[in-house]
């Protein structure tokens, strides 16, 4: 039981990075890196709301959304996965917005070293994205905990190494047309690269 | 006539969302190893983003700016319910290779952003030309992507045979980089170089 989840959150790190081999949350990635600790900030914040929301959209998909969850109220043959969608992204703004009044109330350092980054998160594609595969690998509760988890870690794993990338790139020549957004895909290209050396991997 | 123009043609070059304004990748990179899929992809976006610019541009001035952000999303997420549902029910395999991204159209900050920066301040019919010009800005990048990957990365277009392959007797030898992720990454950094070759004005001081 414990190795399968450690394989599972071995996988989700490094084997599926969610930024740098699914290409989620993208925007962010490339907006956010250009300093080591606003990228670690917003690093956090991913993990602790992708490892909120992914156990969350799982109770909803599984007791909720899906064909036969209702069959003890009597609606057993109600399938509600088409507004599943629509549900995922209510739950993560609801938790995110949650979350915030929760920090600002209770943890005020953590809620100011988080800032403008809670908000932003919403409309991060690696939150959804998660919860989204979440449902297609039909995960069941304890492996979505795990998977969400890691997959925030991957994610903010893979942001802090950009930044660091990026920070040591100001002090070079780079091409006129390069500057900036292009240097920055290349970048992320040959990190994307280092990181399929995982794929190999079984565990 | 001249600003509907600007609107439906500018986000192709001089604003492109992809290239200059870093919004929208997230889905860009994952579904261009094939032809097929990216067209699927660049059609339903274009559909959501003129759509929902149109929607939220019909009810901004019953919105309260509070809550803004919740009236947008709700629209944008039904668009994409009703393109998912409908992807299934006529195009099943395609559906199925797109898997995920589909459903990340909602969070994919072309259609937010547009829906918040313009939608929200002018009429309906410009709304809905800024809508189609940002879809097609976006599905320019896309299908340029995925023509070269998937003629170089498999020597097909649309998966009809363009190049004949080696293990089938022909002369090319796939370049199997192509088809994996990092090679999106290289090919739009190269599309942003060559496109700020051309329009200097959006080369970026260095920080």
């Amino acid at each position: 039981m414990l190795e399968a989840y450690l394989s599972l959150f071995a996988k989700a790190v490094f084997v599926e990075n969610i930024a740098l081999a699914f290409f989620l949350g993208m925007c962010t990635y490339l907006a956010v890196s250009k300093r080591v600790s606003t990228a670690f900030g917003l690093g956090v914040a991913v993990v602790v709301v992708q490892t909120i929301t992914v156990p969350l959209n799982n109770l909803v998909y599984r007791h909720l959304l899906k064909e036969e969850a209702l069959g003890a109220l009597g609606l057993g043959g109600v399938d509600l996965t088409f507004i599943g969608l629509i549900s995922y992204i209510g739950v993560i703004a609801a938790s995110v917005q949650i979350l915030e009044m929760f920090l600002d109330k209770y943890v005020p350092s953590l809620y100011n070293a988080l800032g403008i980054f809670l908000p932003l998160i919403t409309v991060n594609c690696a939150i959804l994205g998660g919860s989204l595969f979440m449902v297609e690998r039909d995960y069941d509760f304890g492996e979505s905990v795990v998977f969400g988890f890691g997959s925030g870690l991957g994610w903010a794993l893979a942001i802090v190494a950009l930044a660091g990338v990026r920070e040591k790139l100001q002090y070079s020549n780079v091409p006129h047309g390069l500057r900036g957004l292009g240097i920055t895909f290349m970048t992320v290209g040959l990190m994307a690269m280092a990181f399929m050396a995982f794929s190999g991997i079984q565990l | 006539m001249g600003k509907a123009r600007d609107t439906l043609l500018g986000p192709i070059f001089d604003e492109n969302p992809i290239a200059l304004q870093i919004l929208g990748i997230c889905s860009a990179l994952a579904v261009t190893t094939k032809m097929d899929t990216a067209v699927t992809m660049c059609l339903a976006v274009i559909f959501v983003t003129a759509m929902s610019n149109a929607a939220v541009s019909l009810i901004r001035n019953y919105i309260p700016t509070n809550i803004r952000i919740i009236v947008q999303m709700t629209i944008i997420a039904s668009l994409v319910i009703i393109v998912d549902q409908f992807l299934r029910a006529y195009a099943f395999g395609i559906s199925k290779q797109l898997s995920v991204f589909v459903g990340l159209i909602i969070t994919n900050c072309i259609v937010m952003g547009r829906a918040e920066a313009f939608a929200m301040k002018e009429s309906v019919g410009i709304s809905f030309l800024d809508g189609v010009g940002n879809g097609l800005g976006y599905s320019l990048v896309l299908l340029v992507v995925a023509v070269l990957r998937e003629l170089f990365g498999s020597g097909r277009l649309f998966g009809v045979e363009i190049l004949a392959l080696v293990n089938v007797g022909g002369w090319y030898v796939p370049n199997g980089l192509m088809l994996l992720p990092p090679s999106a990454f290289f090919i739009i950094g190269g599309f942003i170089w060559v496109l700020r070759s051309f329009k200097t004005e959006q080369v970026e001081e260095q920080d």
